[in-house]
């Protein structure tokens, strides 16, 4: 069985985010992008099918800060190919629809049975990845997926609704799956084993076709929301806090 | 073309949910700008009962077997058909499980721009705009809804779900559109959630704990404190994905909404899938060594200490408070 799991990049929320002069985009200069974390679950996934069933699996990226690690750590990890796209970076003007049809020309080529990619990333503004994908290479899409078993040709999937209810469906391969979250918590990798990896495995750099943004909107402006009221903050140390959380707590008959 | 607006109705087992009444309420206002109506676009089988409060002109009602419960395929397919035959200004989605998805398919397919995660949508002089929300709500970005077809997809937050509800039943109109089904897709069955366990909803004391609880071992202090206040222990995704608390406790967008009396946040940084499950608490009081995590603009009173630091002296307070 060979999967493919295509990954994004996207700025790490724990770090201050700046918009740059041009007011629409945000200032790269000090962006830390990190992986997609709904991503981190579709590698997993792939990796727990492939040690189920065989097989192989391939990582695609587009270039940028921080991806020869993520590629590395995914080789570590137990991924075959590592393919990055050259010539094009995350946080170059480059919307969805353009991933994906730089992504699905390489997936045409690679011809798996089954695609995996996280089912959304917190930047998407033009739709998430997986179904436009799924559509540009032909393939059937279900995303919101917590559950894969693959058998004879088919795989049953379970898809999540609000408020825990699941449906199971059938899929037909190959096809794209959007995973939300894997059958078991992605896996860690020691630093020593990236380390290994980095010194043993190649990447395959493929440049990336020119890319085509049809499909998204114009960006006018960005701006940071208005912060509205925000939390009284309680001073003091843990003693103090503990103190004034009882309080509140009394005020409401809780204590 | 003409300049109608479509709201596509996301339905679940006989209920339709609130996201679609928000897409109608931002729907209206887009209606009168662009000078259209305003249909909602009812998928189902036998289900046209749940078209009555649907805030909206008419409804446009696809009636099939293959829609009888939520199919990407089915509902793409159908919908490709009613909007290739008169395709209407925009059609909103919801951006969830079915919404998001289905939205996805048909942009790609029919070649028409998408606008993901609006939070609202406004006309000025007959031009329609969108404001999304990136970033797990800490950026905001503003654009036209490009001409002449747009699919969009909205989050809730900006509009109430009861603005999207109408008075009267609006006209039903029953389409001859059938989906065309390549049966690479098909519906099995329901799982449902796991029974047996507290209902969090229903309680009215909640103990959240997010990745910032750090391990499983830590989770029974929040267990403990609970139980101290005779609440119970909740959490984030990651805590769930973790195999740190059940399915059952998680609170958010793909987990339960709860309006408990007070929710203790602890070491929740406050993403909108997260916020959209607890905002509707009474008091909110979070903890969290990051000052600017978005929790604190939801909660009422916070604090920025160790949570590992707090939790055992802040059980101790409790239990004395009690005793005394
Ligand atoms: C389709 C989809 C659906 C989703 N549905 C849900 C959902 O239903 N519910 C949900 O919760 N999430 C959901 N998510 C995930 C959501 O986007 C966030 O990733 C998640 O809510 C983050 O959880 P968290 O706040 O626990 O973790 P993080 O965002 O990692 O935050 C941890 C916080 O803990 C703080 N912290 C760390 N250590 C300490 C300490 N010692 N003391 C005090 N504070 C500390 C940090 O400052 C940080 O702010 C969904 C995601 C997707 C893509």
């Amino acid at each position: 069985m060979n999967i493919v799991v295509p990954v994004k990049l996207v700025p790490d929320l724990v770090e201050d985010l700046e918009i740059d002069e041009s007011g629409i985009t945000l200032d790269t200069s000090w962006l830390r992008l990190i992986l997609n974390e709904v991503d981190e679950h579709a590698l997993e996934q792939a990796l727990l099918l492939k040690e189920a069933h065989g097989g192989t699996a391939s990582v695609i990226s587009l270039d940028g800060e921080g991806v020869d690690d993520v590629l590395f750590s995914s080789a570590a990890k137990g991924v075959d190919h590592l393919i990055k796209l050259t010539g094009l970076e995350f946080g170059d003007d480059l919307n969805n629809h353009a991933v994906a049809r730089l992504y699905g020309a390489i997936v045409e080529r690679l011809e798996p049975e089954l695609v995996l990619i996280g089912v959304q990333a917190h930047n998407d503004l033009d739709g998430s990845l997986g179904p436009l994908l799924a559509e540009y290479v032909g393939m059937p899409y279900v995303g919101y997926v917590s559950g894969i078993t693959v058998t004879d040709g088919k795989c049953r999937v379970l898809k999540e609704y609000p408020g825990g209810l699941i449906a199971e469906m059938d899929v037909v391969l190959p096809a794209v799956l959007g995973v939300q979250a894997a059958e078991a918590p992605p896996r860690y990798v020691a630093i020593s084993r990236i380390r290994q990896a980095m010194k043993t495995v190649s990447l395959d750099e493929q440049a990336a076709a020119d890319p085509d943004s049809g499909g998204g909107p114009t960006i006018d402006s960005m701006f940071k929301p208005e912060t509205g009221e925000r939390a009284t903050m309680i001073a003091g140390d843990e003693e103090e806090v503990a103190a004034k959380i009882v309080d509140l707590l009394g005020e409401l008959g809780k204590v | 073309m003409n300049q109608d607006i479509h709201v596509v109705v996301e339905h679940l087992r006989g209920q339709v949910a609130d996201i679609t009444y928000v897409a109608l309420a931002a729907a209206r206002g887009l209606a009168a700008g662009s000078g259209g109506s305003l249909a909602a676009v009812l998928l189902g089988h036998n289900d046209e009962g749940l078209a009555g409060d649907l805030g909206a002109d008419r409804v446009l009602y696809i009636d099939d077997p293959a829609l009888a419960d939520f199919n990407p395929e089915h509902y793409a397919g159908a919908l490709t058909e009613l909007i290739s035959a008169d395709p209407p200004r925009c059609v909103l989605f919801g951006d969830t499980s079915m919404g998001a998805e289905t939205a996805g398919i048909l942009s790609a397919r029919l070649d028409l721009p998408l606008v993901s995660r609006c939070r609202s949508v406004d006309t000025a002089n007959g031009a329609l705009s969108f404001v999304s929300q990136i970033c797990g709500g800490k950026i905001l970005v503003e654009g036209a809804l490009p001409e002449p077809v747009s699919l969009v997809t909205m989050v809730p937050g900006h509009y109430q779900p009861e603005e999207g509800r109408g008075a009267v039943a609006p006209e039903v109109i029953q389409t001859s559109i059938s989906p065309r089904v390549a049966g690479r897709v098909t519906f099995n069955a329901y799982l449902e959630p796991a029974v047996g366990d507290i209902d969090i909803s229903s309680v009215s004391v909640l103990v959240a704990v997010g990745r910032g609880i750090a391990n499983e071992d830590n989770v029974e202090m929040a267990e403990e404190l609970a139980e101290a206040l005779g609440g119970a222990v909740c959490g984030s995704r990651p805590v769930v994905d973790q195999g740190w608390l059940p399915t059952t406790r998680m609170v958010g967008k793909s987990g339960k909404r709860v309006k408990p009396d007070v929710y203790l946040a602890l070491g929740i940084s406050g993403a909108p899938e997260h916020v959209e499950g607890m905002s509707g608490s009474e008091l909110t009081i979070a903890v969290n060594t990051d000052v600017g995590a978005p929790i604190f603009d939801v909660a009422q009173y916070g604090s920025d200490v160790d949570l590992l630091d707090l939790l055992p002296v802040l059980i101790e307070q409790v239990q004395a408070a009690k005793e005394g």
